[in-house]
């Protein structure tokens, strides 16, 4: 299994990549789901209807869905803001369990999760949708669509599980999207991996009611939160939700003992302000503590921002400088190859515990989850 | 009024939108003209007679622009080598769809302009949601062609515009030259009313996406786009049918046979005037105004904003037959 390269990933690259990797004999994808099958284009939505999760019904054949705080009134035959979730009759359905559009072998890093089984592989998989419409998404090509606009694989959650397996992977990333909108699905397949002995990953935005988080958290093992920005307006204008529920998810995380990381994708004049990022840091230091690792990475320009240049070095090391400062333990810099900022450092006697260049991962004075010069104990999960 | 004197005796479009085609045809009071006709026979139980909306259809044509041939206006409007995209709003099924018969009559009309049959695409967002809507499905070819933007297809390169990014329906971007907008006359259970710009969201990957805020500004925005509200020469609303309360979906408990057709030249004012309408509906049968139920369809006014129309009921002319 070849590992992808790149740090973007696109509908295109998905395909292309695994489209590729099904044409060799020795893929663990072929034996199970012949790439013939894999890329015919499901006709309607209507074979995909799974019963949903978390919604209330109402009069005349509306629901309300809960689970997340958009909290969408849905009428009979429409869709809630996510695209995939749809009321038929008064019930409401998702339309994407069992049917990611993509799946990928990727390494860990590249989620990113740096305190979390480093250096291994893991298997990937979205489905369309998210309940966000960020407007800088990397991957609006298959987050901002409607599952009958692209192809999906058929994929319940037993033989989701036994592909990863056969991918030797350790572990399942749902990323790329939205996790939260294919919320059953996650649920189901945690549930799976965990009988088999795999773990299970939640990559997202953290825009989740409180009831159905706490629910799901069984079947989680890791977390990585996208913090897109520290104000309301930001949440309000480029994200199109808000930023309060994504706060609470992370203190329900932390409290719940759940492995939880960071992700604060840097934009040039929108959410890069030294004063932003500190109110951010002090804001962790309280609510989560200093060993939350905080990753901020480089934007890009992409999908409705693709006037801004992209985030300035300079201005990514402020951001680390100033989370140090703040007195959060591991703190890195993400999407700039080769920068130091991507290591991870024994916050007691500062030396190199883990040398990272992209996604190539040394291990350094690093053993058993400590620091082999000081002793000190480094949080997170490595075995 | 025979075509030469009617083509003679109108001066150019200067509303919101220079179409595509021909922009001799409108006077500047049909600007801000809203025309409706009624006939309470022509529609029993949601179904309607094919040849009295096509009578009903010809004199709403008549009465609005002023003409005693209504194939004048389609010949003026439109030309033989135009591909014409008729934008119908089949989303709640069966019996709140833009009725087959008026289409009927639309592209009757199209084809005695000398309009060739396989240059006219009968479109809305999915196939699933025009057959639900009794129209049978044509690939294209020979015959006039009616099929889904899931089988017609997207373009592939993101259009941003003002708070819009979407992918555009080819229906209204390489497909078709012109529009012609044929939504229904209903409530939206969120944005409040759903009439003619609201219909172009079909023409967009995602319109789920632009629903927060009573569509506000996004219906406005996205009709403000060229190939949206630029390409449409032609909105008619079908009000055989109204539904004033719990759309879009059909509700049988507020939803009757009306035997309406409305017609403008200004997306806004058209749009305005039907918000009234399903107003005075819902004060009949004792339900509070959209205001009232939070969901005052504020986007009418911001596309007044954008100078695509007016929304002031004061100088809209409402012409009646």
């Amino acid at each position: 299994m070849s590992v992808p390269k790149n740090t973007h990933t696109d509908r295109r690259s998905f395909l292309k990549s695994t489209a590729a990797v099904c044409a060799l004999s020795a893929c663990p994808f072929s034996g199970i789901i012949p790439s013939s099958e894999a890329f015919e284009m499901l006709p309607e939505a209507e074979i995909f209807a799974h019963p949903a999760l978390h919604y209330e019904k109402l009069n005349n054949r509306q629901v309300k869905c809960t689970l997340c705080p958009r909290e969408c009134i849905v009428d009979d035959m429409e869709r809630g803001y996510c695209g995939v979730r749809e009321n038929r009759g008064g019930d409401y359905f998702t339309l994407v369990w069992g049917r990611p559009c993509t799946l990928n072998v990727d390494p860990v890093e590249k989620k990113p999760l740096f305190h979390y089984l480093p250096g291994t592989e893991i298997f990937s998989l979205a489905t369309v949708g998210c309940n966000v419409n960020c407007n800088f998404c990397q991957n609006w090509q298959i987050s901002q669509i409607r599952p009958e606009q692209e192809r999906s694989y058929d994929a319940p959650p037993d033989k989701l599980v036994q592909l990863a397996i056969r991918s030797e992977t350790k572990a399942i990333a749902h990323t790329y999207t939205e996790p939260v909108v294919f919320y059953e699905y996650v649920k189901d397949i945690g549930e799976e991996a965990h009988k088999r002995g795999l773990k299970n990953t939640f990559i997202s935005n953290g825009y989740i009611n409180k009831q159905a988080l706490i629910e799901l958290l069984p079947y989680l093992d890791a977390v990585k939160i996208d913090l897109k920005a520290f104000t309301e307006k930001f949440y309000n204008d480029l994200v199109v939700g808000e930023l309060q529920p994504v706060l609470d998810t992370l203190i329900t995380l932390v409290n719940a003992g759940m492995w939880t990381e960071i992700v604060y994708l840097v934009i040039p004049t929108h959410n890069d302000s030294e004063s932003e990022i500190r109110a951010m840091s002090k804001w962790i230091i309280k609510e989560l503590g200093a060993n939350v690792p905080l990753h901020f990475s480089r934007f890009h320009p992409q999908y409705m921002l693709k006037t801004l240049p992209p985030t300035p070095i300079k201005t990514l090391e402020m951001a680390r400088k100033t989370a140090l400062e703040e007195g959060i333990n591991y703190v890195y810099i993400g999407n700039v190859p080769g920068n130091p900022g991507e290591n991870t450092y024994c916050p007691s006697c500062h030396k190199v515990l883990i040398h990272r260049r992209g996604y190539r991962v040394e291990f350094e004075g690093f053993e058993k989850g400590s620091c082999t010069s000081c002793g000190t104990i480094i949080p997170g999960i490595w075995e | 009024m025979d075509r030469r004197r009617f083509i003679q005796g109108v001066s150019g479009l200067t509303g919101a939108f220079a179409v595509a085609g021909n922009t001799d045809l409108l006077s500047a009071s049909l600007k801000t003209r809203v025309s409706f006709v009624r006939d309470l026979f022509c529609i029993s139980s949601g179904l309607a007679d094919e040849n009295r909306v096509a009578s009903l259809f010809d004199r709403l044509i008549r009465i609005h622009y002023d003409v005693s041939d209504p194939a004048d206006v389609f010949a003026s409007l439109f030309n033989p080598h135009d591909r014409i995209g008729i934008k119908v709003n089949c989303l709640s099924g069966k019996r709140m769809s833009t009725h087959t018969a008026l289409v009927n009559a639309i592209t009757g009309n199209l084809i005695n302009a000398g309009i060739p049959a396989d240059n006219i695409v009968i479109w809305d967002r999915l196939n699933s949601d025009l057959r639900s809507g009794w129209f049978s499905l044509n690939p294209l070819g020979k015959q006039i062609a009616c099929a889904g933007c899931d089988v017609l297809g997207y373009e592939s390169n993101l259009t941003v515009h003002r708070s819009i990014g979407s992918l555009f329906a080819k229906a209204v971007t390489s497909l078709c030259t012109a529009t012609i907008n044929v939504p229904v006359l209903k409530d939206h259970g969120i944005v409040g009313v759903t009439l003619g710009m609201k219909n172009m969201f079909g023409a967009i990957h995602n319109p789920n996406k632009y629903h927060p805020n009573r569509g506000n500004p996004y219906v406005a925005d996205l009709y403000s786009h060229p190939d949206i509200g630029g390409k449409i020469r032609m909105t008619i609303i079908d009000a055989l049918e109204v539904q004033c309360q719990g759309g879009p979906p059909y509700q049988p408990d507020w939803c009757e046979d009306y035997g309406g057709l409305l017609i403008a030249d200004d997306p806004v004012a058209l749009d305005r005037y039907g918000w009234k309408m399903i107003e005075d509906m819902r004060f009949e049968k004792g339900l509070p105004s959209l205001k009232e139920a939070g969901r005052e369809p504020t986007y009418i006014h911001t596309a007044a904003e954008l100078d695509l129309g007016i929304d002031d009921l004061k100088k809209i002319e409402i012409r009646k037959s």
